[in-house]
């Protein structure tokens, strides 16, 4: 009897357990099969292709879009007025021409007759112009509002941020007809047409702005014009994008579908594109960046890419003012550590040091920029420098810092290791300067509060070099930290974009970029190169200058 | 008996006012600027950032963002996230997988805890009991990321034998991992608390008294040991409840689930009040509720514990 009762209750133990195996059975099939169970519903139509994302933070909404997990589904549904070739060329669009007889200050857009978008509705210049004063109206709280305040009439604010009157509409933008319309800018801009491929330009439906209703319907299963068009949306899980059966562009879809699983960490993303669960990984875990090359072979990405890292001294720290003892300081530092070296062991080659100021996969990115020995390790020019600082104004004992965000873990060894070798090298202390948040970092760069060098990172919105100067190193320019402030850059760099001809704009471009060579307003650190995977299910993995892969050409096999 | 439990579902009114507070100032408190967080690198234009300031009402003192929120509460309006979603809705989406990964995990430690402690209590140093002291030892000291990343490669990506992350349809198979993981620590702490009482009941006055009354064993193991051993145990899982709710953070990294860990640590981050505090209270509420019940099991379970 005694006997009994255990072996009762073990049987009952194992007879569970043996359920909950038996009730996985299904999966034991191996990995292929589970990536068929894995999609479910999703793959009946045989060639729909599963791929990474993050869920997007806003409604999709062109303007209101200003981070990857909503910008990489806005760019498969929506086409704008031109568009961005794999090598980061610009094409026309939904444009037929778009043309400027004055050096850019004022621009022609005429758009192709019949583009409809996916519920059937004709596409017009209105369905533009609408979306941009949207975007526009600061009452709105688009968060890529910016990219219109080159538009003349950009409402003006006081010092508070209170719109200035009231604001009814760009008056930078007038339609001549349904097919054609001009815009007028603030200062004259020749690369304008360049912008107009991104995002927050896209058209949006007629009456999708009318109500708050419309809205709302518009950002969660938007009326789109692009090759795929939005057809399930559940949050935080997945987002199935279909072929837009009224896209007749260029580009379009080869796959019958894709479906963007939602992931908040890129390694559970990695095990299922291990286990054949995911097709497409455009990131690869901070854990599998030493084995990625191994697991995957061939289907391993890794290529130079679009994001581009520095570190910024602000002017305003002392030591590093605006003369001849701050830019010694700033060049003895930039050549006081091994960019190569950080590279090769701490990122195992998924980085490229920098050799200018444009990230390698961007038209007018140079290795050959004069003056441009300042990015290469020398410590004996280093120490020589330096010492010429000292002899101007003493740096005593004083500790050199760069700050960093600790929210990601993308940061603190890389700022350990550079800060290192500038202590050794120099014979100073250096520390890092821990932020436990991003928001933090920013608020006193922005506000000009920082008490030490800080790292800074940078993504093209669209191809062009002055995309990685402009907004960063212009007087007034928003991510300003270092509040740079050179007359002459600024009017080379203007020189330069008002080029109308490709070369002659590349050259000045390099100019430029001779000047901030010299000035360091920023120290440039590698470009983060392109990295991901794919599975054996699909072909044709193609990663654009924007580091994303070219989704509407991956085939399923 | 009513009147012990209408006391302690009044209790419920201050702890609701006092948790939603508290958090509120803490979140408020936060330091950096959401606002400036959601622009990124790039920053936003003034009006813009002014515009959405005034929407948040980022722009009044603590106190009256406070009553802002209170007020939409008694209206069942949980507020909005910056992303411009209704936190109910984000709610919706969170709870029903957080609630069946804590259910299924309580239900796996449980059963298989109170099982093995059992049989492992009733004999003390077997070789059953040492193996499985050994195995629980090994659960506790091992961190939880530990156990998740090791079965998941192991049983998930090489095997292949259960999904590597969650499908949609929250399916039992794919699911059951994850349950796992997450109980796999309080599995160990109930085995070796059911152990060690079972282990000191089966020698007392009463158990000797019912084998002396001529009582089959199973009865005297069930009615007698185990009921008396239970105590304890419920106490510990009812708490555990609560902490698999709120704090299933890494597992449900792991395996790629939209629960209520990972989206109250994002809304931490960009300093989301409506939402954190929203999440809290449920989380306060069920706590207080698995509490209650705790306590009426006890009287349950022994009878000289009597509720006024």
């Amino acid at each position: 009897m005694r006997k009994k009762i255990f072996a009762v209750l073990v049987a009952a133990g194992a007879l569970v357990f043996a359920l909950s195996l038996a009730a996985c059975s299904p999966a034991g099939g191996g990995a292929s099969s589970g990536a068929g169970a894995a999609s479910g519903d999703a793959t009946s139509g045989g060639g729909v292709v599963l791929a990474y994302n993050t869920e997007p933070q806003t409604n999709l909404i062109p303007s209101m879009v200003n981070e990857v997990g909503g910008g990489n589904i806005l760019e498969l549904i929506f086409e704008g007025l031109t568009r961005y070739d794999v090598d980061g060329s610009t094409k026309l669009a939904i444009a037929e021409s778009i043309t400027t007889t004055d050096d850019g200050k004022t621009w022609n857009v005429k758009i192709k007759e019949g583009k409809k978008f996916s519920d059937g509705s004709p596409l017009t210049v209105q369905n533009f112009v609408d979306a941009w004063n949207w975007g526009a109206n600061p009452e709105n709280g688009a968060l890529s509002g910016e990219f219109f305040m080159a538009i003349e009439g950009y409402p003006e604010v006081d010092e508070e941020g209170n719109l200035v009157g009231t604001f009814d509409g760009l008056s930078g933008l007038e339609v001549v007809s349904d097919t054609e319309f001009n815009i007028t800018l603030n200062e004259a801009d020749p690369e304008f047409d360049k912008q107009l491929g991104y995002s927050a330009f896209y058209p949006l439906p007629t009456g999708s702005l009318d109500s708050p209703e419309a809205l709302e319907a518009q950002g969660t299963k938007p009326v789109s014009n692009g090759p795929y068009v939005l057809q399930a949306w559940d949050h935080n899980e997945k987002i199935e994008l279909v072929p837009n059966p009224e896209y007749d562009g260029d580009i379009p879809a080869k796959n019958a579908g894709l479906t963007f699983k939602m992931y908040t960490d890129d390694s559970a993303a990695y095990n299922d594109l291990l286990a054949g669960n995911l097709d497409v990984l455009d990131s690869i875990p901070a854990d599998a960046m030493s084995t990625f090359k191994d697991d995957l072979g061939e289907r391993a990405i890794n290529q130079d890419g679009a994001v581009y890292q520095f570190f910024t001294i602000p002017y305003y720290l002392e030591h590093f003012a605006d003369d001849e003892e701050g830019r010694l300081r700033r060049q003895a530092i930039s050549m006081a550590f091994d960019r190569q070296e950080i590279c090769d062991t701490l990122f195992n080659g998924t980085r490229t040091p920098a050799t200018d100021f444009v990230a390698a996969v961007i038209p007018g990115h140079s290795d050959s920029i004069a003056g441009n020995e300042v990015l290469q390790y020398n410590p004996e020019k280093a120490k020589e420098l330096w010492a010429q600082a000292n002899a101007i104004s003493d740096w005593g004992n004083s500790t050199f810092k760069i700050a960093y965000n600790a929210d990601s873990s993308a940061h603190k060894e890389w700022v350990e290791a550079v800060l290192n070798q500038v202590g050794q090298t120099l014979e100073i202390s250096a520390e890092p300067e821990a932020y436990a948040q991003f928001s933090e970092l920013r608020n006193d760069a922005t506000n000009g509060t920082m008490k030490s060098a800080l790292r800074g990172g940078w993504q093209a919105d669209y191809p062009s070099a002055y995309n990685f100067m402009g907004p960063i190193y212009r007087l007034n320019a928003g991510a300003n930290d270092s509040r740079y402030n050179n007359p002459e850059f600024e009017k080379v760099l203007l020189e330069a974009r008002s080029q109308q001809d490709e070369a002659a704009r590349t050259e000045g471009y390099a100019k430029a970029q001779e000047i901030l060579m010299r000035d360091l307003p920023a120290i440039p650190l590698w470009g983060q190169n392109a990295l991901g995977g794919y599975s054996e299910h699909v072909d044709n993995v193609v990663v654009n200058w924007k580091t994303v892969p070219v989704y509407q050409d991956i085939v399923k096999k | 008996m009513k009147r012990y439990v209408g006391r302690r579902l009044l209790q419920l009114i201050p702890v609701f006012f006092g948790a939603t507070f508290l958090i509120f100032a803490m979140v408020y408190a936060l330091p950096g600027d959401p606002i400036a967080a959601l622009g990124g690198d790039k920053g936003l234009p003034p009006a813009v950032r002014a515009a959405i300031e005034r929407e948040y009402h980022l722009d009044q003192p603590l106190l009256i963002q406070y009553l802002y929120y209170l007020k939409g509460i008694f209206t069942f309006d949980f507020g909005m996230t910056f992303s411009g979603r209704p936190v109910v809705e984000v709610m919706a989406d969170a709870f029903p997988w957080t609630l069946k990964l804590a259910l299924m995990a309580i239900v796996f430690e449980s059963v298989f805890g109170i099982l093995f402690g059992v049989f492992a209590g009733l004999r003390r140093g077997g070789v059953f009991d040492s193996t499985v002291l050994v195995l629980s030892l090994f659960l506790i000291a091992i961190p939880v990321f530990v156990i998740g990343f090791l079965l998941q490669f192991i049983i998930g990506v090489k095997l292949g034998w259960l999904p590597v992350t969650v499908d949609q349809s929250m399916s039992f198979k794919s699911m059951l991992m994850p349950a796992i993981v997450l109980g796999a620590v309080s599995f160990a702490y109930i085995l070796r608390l059911t152990r060690t009482e079972v282990a000191e009941n089966a020698t007392a006055d009463y158990v000797r008294t019912a084998t002396a009354k001529g009582l089959s064993r199973p009865k005297v193991v069930v009615r007698h040991i185990l009921r008396n051993s239970l105590i304890p145990v419920i106490t510990f899982i009812g708490a555990d409840l609560g902490a698999l709710m709120g704090g299933a953070i890494v597992t449900e990294g792991i395996f790629n689930i939209p629960g209520v860990g990972g989206t109250m640590y994002k809304a931490i981050f960009q300093g989301e009040a409506a939402t954190v505090v929203s999440f809290t209270t449920i989380l306060v509420l069920v706590y207080i509720f698995t509490s209650l019940i705790v306590d009426l099991l006890y009287a349950a379970l022994d009878p000289r514990i009597r509720y006024e």
